[in-house]
C-alpha cells in the first residue's frame, strides 16, 4: 500500500478546496439558504405540514441530498479531469500507485468535502427550522454512502469527459433534474399513481427517501430498499472504475 | 550485473493501427548517460512512456533493475523519475508544495531537507513562495526536473529537456545531469541536438520508424558523424581523375565538373591543403568550393538502407 501516495493526492485535493473556498463551500451554503427562504418560508407558509412534519423541516434532507449529489459529482469529476486536461496526469500514471489507491485519494477527498458540506448545510438549516434527527447513525450512514457513491460517479465522469462541456452535462442535465423530481421538495406520495410509479425508476428517490427517513422516520419507499439501492449504485460505480483502470480507458494509450 | 533497464522484443501498436515500436531490444547500463536519438515520430516518447507506465505495451517485456514494469510495477516505477517533453505543471501550487506532492506520490516519506536541496540545485529556492503560474518557461522546465528528482530516483528520463531552453539554462541543466551521473543516477535523454548527445552521452541509440537501428558508444558514433565532404566545382569538365590525385580517393560528379573529397574532421590532418596543392599541380582549376557534413538524418537514412535490422 502506497500510503504516502494516497495521502499526497488526498491532501492536494483538500488543499484545492481551501483555495476555492468560496466556490466549494460558501456558494452551496448561500444557495441552500435561498432555497430555505423561497421554499421554506414562502411556500412553507401555505403548505405547513407533510406527514406531520413542518414543510421547512421536511425539505432539509432533500436540500442536503441535492447539494451532496451535485457537489460530490462536480468535485470528483473536476479533481481527476483537471490533471488530464493540463497534462499533469503523467505523474500519477507513472507513480508506483495502484488504481485503488488513486481512487481512494481522489474519491476520498471529494467525498470528505461533500460530507463536510452536508454537515455545514445541516448546521445552516438549524438556523431556519428546528430539527430533530430520529436515526443519527443512519443519517450519517446515508450521508457517507451517498457522498462516496456520487464521488465515484464524478470520478467516472472526469475520466469519460473529453471537454468541460461534457463535464457539466451530468450534474446539470441529469443529477439536478433527477433530484428535483426525486422528492426533494415534496413527498412522492402526493403524486398521481402513474407518476408515483414512474418515480420508482429514479434512483435518487431511494436516496432522498432513505435520508429523510433517518431524520423523521417517514419514507416514500421502503428503507431497506433505499439502502439496497444505494449499495447497488456504489457497486456499479466501483465496477465501472475498475474496468477503466483495467483497460486504461481514456487514461493510457 | 542486471541492466538498469532491459527491453526485450517490445512492440507497440496504437488503436489506430499505427505501429510505433517494432521488436525493440535494448539494455541501458547502470550509471550511464544514454542518448536516444531519432527524428520526430520515431518512437522515442512511446518507448519512454512504456518504461514509465504511461503507455501500455502491445507485447514484449521491460524490466527496471530486474523488476518487471507490469508484474512488479511498484518497485520498477519507484526507481524512475520522468521529465516529459510537454511543459505541464500545476498553476496554483508553490514549488515546494508540488515537490512534496511528487515525493509522496512515489511513496517516499516527507523530507523537507531534500526538497530544499533539489530546489536549490535547480535555482528555484528563491521562488519557493511564488505560485507556479508566475514562473517563467525556463523555471517551469527546471521545476519539472525538480519534481522528477523529488523522490530520489536511480534512473532519470529526460525527454527533450532542452527544447525551447536558452543557452545559459541549457549549460546549467547539463551540469546538473553530470552531477547526477556522478552520484550514480542512470540518465536516459532524448534530443534532436546531436551536439548535446556528443557532449553528454556515454552511449547513443538511434531509433527510426519504431526500430532501434544503432546502439553504439559515443566515440564510435562521433567518428561516423565526423565525416565531411568537400566539393570542388571545376572551371572545365574533366574526363577522368588524374593519377596524381589517386591517393585522395576522389569521386567525379556533376558530369565531370565536380570533384568530391571525403575526409574526417577528427583526423590529425584533414588533407585539404595537400589536396588543393595537388589539384593545382595537376593543372585543374576550380571556381568554387563547398563543404557539407552528413546530418543526423542522413546517417539514419544511410543506416536504415544499409542495415534494415537492429544494429547492436
Amino acid at each position: 500500500m502506497n500510503f504516502y501516495g494516497v495521502r499526497a493526492i488526498y491532501t492536494y485535493e483538500m488543499a484545492r478546496t481551501g483555495r476555492t473556498l468560496f466556490q466549494s463551500v460558501v456558494s452551496p451554503v448561500i444557495s441552500t439558504s435561498l432555497y430555505f427562504i423561497v421554499f421554506g418560508a414562502a411556500i412553507g407558509s401555505r403548505i405547513t405540514h407533510i406527514d406531520g412534519v413542518s414543510y421547512g423541516a421536511f425539505i432539509v434532507p432533500g436540500l442536503i441530498m441535492l447539494m451532496l449529489l451535485t457537489q460530490s459529482v462536480t468535485n470528483a469529476a473536476f479533481g481527476i479531469y483537471f490533471p488530464r486536461f493540463v497534462g499533469t496526469i503523467y505523474e500519477i500514471l507513472s507513480a508506483p500507485i495502484s488504481a485503488f489507491e488513486i481512487v481512494l485519494g481522489y474519491v476520498g477527498a471529494a467525498a470528505t468535502k461533500s460530507i463536510i458540506l452536508g454537515l455545514i448545510i445541516l448546521a445552516t438549516s438549524f438556523l431556519f427550522v428546528p430539527i430533530h434527527i430520529e436515526h443519527p447513525f443512519w443519517m450519517l450512514a446515508f450521508l457517507f454512502l451517498t457522498a462516496l457513491s456520487f464521488s465515484l460517479l464524478g470520478f467516472i465522469l472526469g475520466i469519460w469527459a473529453e471537454g468541460f462541456e461534457k463535464l457539466q452535462i451530468v450534474p446539470l442535465l441529469i443529477i439536478t433534474p433527477l433530484t428535483f423530481l426525486g422528492g426533494t421538495f415534496y413527498s412522492t406520495s402526493v403524486l398521481p399513481p402513474f407518476w408515483r410509479t414512474v418515480t420508482l425508476f429514479n434512483p435518487l428517490v431511494y436516496l432522498i427517501s432513505g435520508f429523510r427517513w433517518s431524520f423523521f422516520g417517514i419514507a416514500d419507499v421502503n428503507v431497506q430498499m433505499s439502502v439496497a439501492m444505494t449499495l447497488l449504485f456504489l457497486a456499479v460505480c466501483l465496477a465501472i472504475v475498475s474496468w477503466f483502470f483495467k483497460t486504461g480507458y481514456r487514461l493510457k494509450n | 550485473m542486471t541492466a538498469a533497464i532491459s527491453v526485450s522484443h517490445l512492440n507497440k501498436t496504437y488503436a489506430s493501427g499505427f505501429q510505433a515500436l517494432k521488436d525493440i531490444n535494448l539494455d541501458i547500463r547502470h550509471g550511464e548517460i544514454f542518448a536516444l536519438l531519432g527524428p520526430n515520430g520515431a518512437g522515442k516518447t512511446t518507448l519512454i512512456g512504456i518504461v514509465c507506465g504511461i503507455v501500455r505495451p502491445t507485447s514484449g517485456r521491460v524490466t527496471v533493475a530486474g523488476h518487471d514494469i507490469i508484474a512488479d510495477y511498484r518497485a520498477a516505477r519507484s526507481l524512475i523519475g520522468l521529465v516529459p517533453q510537454e511543459l505541464t505543471t500545476d498553476a496554483f501550487e508553490t514549488p515546494p508544495a508540488t515537490l512534496r506532492f511528487s515525493r509522496g506520490l512515489f511513496g517516499k516519506p516527507p523530507n523537507p531537507d531534500h526538497i530544499e536541496k533539489v530546489l536549490k540545485q535547480l535555482s528555484l529556492w528563491d521562488k519557493r513562495d511564488a505560485k507556479i503560474r508566475m514562473l517563467s518557461g525556463g523555471m517551469k522546465r527546471r521545476l519539472m526536473i525538480a519534481k522528477a528528482l523529488a523522490h530520489e530516483p536511480q534512473i532519470l528520463f529526460l525527454d527533450e529537456p532542452t527544447a525551447g531552453v536558452d543557452v545559459e539554462l541549457r549549460k546549467d541543466m547539463w551540469q546538473l545531469v553530470r552531477e547526477l551521473r556522478a552520484s550514480g543516477v542512470t540518465i536516459i535523454l532524448t534530443t534532436h541536438y546531436i551536439e548535446e548527445a556528443e557532449d553528454m552521452a556515454d552511449r547513443v541509440g538511434v531509433i527510426n520508424h519504431g526500430e532501434i537501428i544503432l546502439v553504439e558508444d559515443k566515440a564510435e558514433l562521433m567518428r561516423k558523424l565526423g565525416k565531411k565532404q568537400l566539393t570542388l566545382e571545376l572551371r572545365e569538365r574533366v574526363d577522368a581523375i588524374p593519377a596524381a590525385l589517386a591517393p585522395y580517393r576522389l569521386a567525379l560528379a556533376g558530369g565531370g565538373t565536380e570533384l568530391i573529397y571525403n575526409y574526417d574532421t577528427r583526423g590529425e590532418h584533414t588533407g585539404i591543403t595537400d589536396l588543393l596543392d595537388a589539384v593545382r599541380h595537376a593543372g585543374i582549376k576550380f571556381k568554387d568550393l563547398q563543404t557539407t557534413q552528413s546530418s543526423l538524418e542522413d546517417i539514419f537514412v544511410g543506416l536504415v538502407s544499409r542495415d534494415s535490422g537492429a544494429g547492436r
